[in-house]
């Protein structure tokens, strides 16, 4: 297999979903989620992934969980082909890939005290020495020791996010994969996120994969990124050079179309954004 | 009145569309929302923005009239063309003004359209409680031609469609052409493109912002997103903790900001800037709950430049409710 040393490696991905029937004559055409997802994560890599809704993200981040299985292809993680392994075979990876989920309010056990939903992966794996790490984690994600004793829902949408990092650090992973971990938080908790996640991958030497679909926050935080539309990486390269200088055209309507402060300080208004994310082709409103 | 904002000037009540008067919301003994002051002329798009928790879509609410039961506004709300004040209208009063010289669009289409109605004869109702088409036949081909103006392909299709039928822009397509089908003096959004994937998000933008220049309407536009108002909006103003913190033009807010709060909100959503460490400015702590902020100033247990002053309330600093800030040690100024 090639570079047996990459952290992550991707290759030929294909998943087909299938629809429901609505004709008794004919089979349902597939849905392609995946068409040939192809790429390499080195170990200590940043690597984002944007793309729109429905361009295959989560399908793509799933099977690099082990949580759905490719209809094609293969994914190696350190090596090891993942892609057929039965669920009861993915120990390894549970403790070498851990999740950071996008809503902090539906991946947290409203029913568990904050210390057990920290504690879950160790106890799924059998590691011992739980209240030391417990403790040792809520002061890396920076919480309270007596957070430890409270329920989800008496924290902040941030502090919530802190402690789906801390559970997802419990295990010592080596790899790192955020789902959105910031969308659904305010302006000035995202930035506290951020610079905890950058934090984190740096003391811990993480790789981390790092999913959303906003261009300017993959930017800030990761070194290479893939751009994803319609179940395909249409480019991929280091994330500066994706953003200054995009080769597809599709990387060239998303970079335009988001909103930027300063440029729309310097006149940059609606009309210009829809002219250049719908390549010209906007209808006329009189 | 040394900021004159054309086209006219915000202070002056004659001229303008909206104009809120000391308005309050609470529940029971809770304030949300106090003293929000604001006042939108006939073209003009305004901008208010905040985190979550900062009473923005209960303002919203309030202008509407759709507060829920146990949520009581107090204060002033007059529009232009309508006789009475908004607040303390019956509901018989308030939906003759809804969809006709008010209209709202909201952040998720999905709930915000019925179901079990094809979209053209919402668009169509609209119309005809309002009595601004004449008969069903008129409705139906008038709804045809705003689902044509908003971008819909093949709309007389698409009148005939379900929302569950079209994709999320679409549907807000949709929505916006139900806002402004009579015309509205005043277009509230509330978090219009939130929702939305930012390249379908750019063209709903481009729509409103038409849609309401080729009217004439004002525009009160709601978003945590300060890239998004700069884009749309002329003037923005700034709420925290229920009240609001600073208003201006929008260049002058967003390049030279006054309070403090606004100043940390421009920097901790800024992610071209960073320290040596390429790490992000951030404002300390978080949002409290509604109702748990500190008295005084609301921002001062999060401020770094707060003092025993700021255990008084701030007075409102500038030429009008238009322009101004409430913060007793502003940025960029020599005294402090």
């Amino acid at each position: 297999m090639s570079e047996p040393q990459a952290a992550i490696s991707a290759r030929d991905l294909t998943r087909d979903y299938r629809r429901s029937r609505t004709s008794l004559l004919h089979a349902a055409s597939p849905v392609h989620a995946l068409r040939g997802v192809s790429f390499d994560i080195q170990p200590g890599e940043r690597f984002g992934i944007v793309g729109e809704s429905g361009c295959g993200k989560s399908t793509l981040l799933r099977i690099l969980a082990g949580l759905d299985q490719p209809t094609g292809g293969s994914v190696l993680i350190d090596g090891t082909d993942i892609s057929r392994l039965p669920e009861r075979k993915l120990r390894f990876l549970r403790e070498r890939l851990q999740l950071v989920f996008q809503d902090p309010m539906s991946s947290l056990d409203p029913r568990m005290r904050v210390r057990d939903i920290i504690a879950e992966p160790l106890v799924a794996q059998g590691i011992g020495g739980r209240n030391d790490r417990v403790a040792e984690l809520l002061a890396a994600v920076g919480l309270q020791p007596d957070a430890a004793d409270r329920f989800p829902h008496q924290f902040s949408g941030g502090q919530r996010q802190r402690i789906s990092i801390a559970r997802a650090l419990a295990p010592r992973p080596g790899i790192l994969v955020a789902d959105e971990p910031v969308s659904a938080l305010d302006v000035s908790v995202r930035a506290q996120v951020l610079n905890l996640i950058m934090d984190l991958v740096e003391d811990l030497s993480l790789t981390l994969v790092f999913v959303s679909h906003d261009l300017s926050v993959v930017r800030h935080v990761c070194d290479r990124v893939a751009v994803m539309h319609e179940g395909q990486i249409v480019e991929t390269g280091p994330t500066v050079d994706v953003y200054e200088n995009p080769q597809h055209p599709y990387t060239r309507r998303l970079v335009s179309a988001v909103p930027n402060l300063h440029r729309a300080l310097a006149g940059t208004s609606a009309a210009d954004l829809a002219a250049t994310s719908a390549g010209f082709n906007r209808t006329e409103l009189p | 009145m040394t900021a004159v904002i054309d086209p006219v000037s915000p202070d002056d009540a004659a001229a303008a569309v909206l104009t809120v008067r000391g308005l309050g919301v609470s529940v029971r003994d809770v304030a949300l929302v106090q003293d929000v002051d604001l006042t939108i002329g006939p073209g003009e798009r305004v901008g208010l923005i905040g985190e979550s928790g900062s009473g923005k879509s209960l303002t919203a609410l309030a202008i509407m009239g759709l507060l829920p039961e146990d949520v009581t506004a107090t204060g002033s709300v007059r529009l232009s063309g309508v006789a009475h004040d908004l607040i303390g209208a019956d509901e018989r009063a308030l939906s003759q003004v809804r969809g006709r010289e008010l209209a709202m669009v909201f952040q998720e289409p999905m709930t915000a359209l019925n179901p079990t109605m094809r979209v053209g004869d919402q668009v169509a109702e609209a119309m005809l409680i309002h009595r601004t088409e004449p008969d069903r036949r008129a409705a139906a081909a008038s709804a045809v031609a705003r689902l044509d103006r908003v971008g819909l392909p093949d709309p007389a299709q698409a009148a005939r469609a379900y929302p569950h039928q079209l994709s999320g822009g679409q549907r807000q397509r949709v929505v916006v052409a139900l806002a402004l089908a009579n015309d509205p003096a005043l277009l509230v959004c509330d978090e219009p493109t939130t929702a939305l994937d930012v390249t379908v998000q750019a063209l709903v933008l481009d729509l409103i912002v038409r849609g309401v220049a080729v009217r004439h309407s004002a525009m009160l536009f709601i978003t945590h997103d300060l890239a998004v108002v700069a884009t749309v909006c002329q003037r923005v103003a700034v709420m925290y903790g229920g009240r609001v913190v600073e208003s201006g033009q929008v260049d002058q807010v967003f390049t030279k900001p006054r309070h403090r709060y606004t100043q940390g909100l421009i920097g901790a959503s800024d992610l071209e800037v960073v320290d040596t460490r390429g790490r992000l400015a951030t404002i300390a702590g978080s949002v409290p709950a509604a109702g748990s902020f500190p008295d005084g100033c609301v921002f001062r247990n999060r401020c770094n430049h707060s003092t025993e002053l700021c255990k008084t309330r701030p007075k409102w600093t500038g030429p009008g409710s238009a322009d101004g800030y409430a913060c007793h040690h502003p940025a960029g100024l020599q005294h402090v």
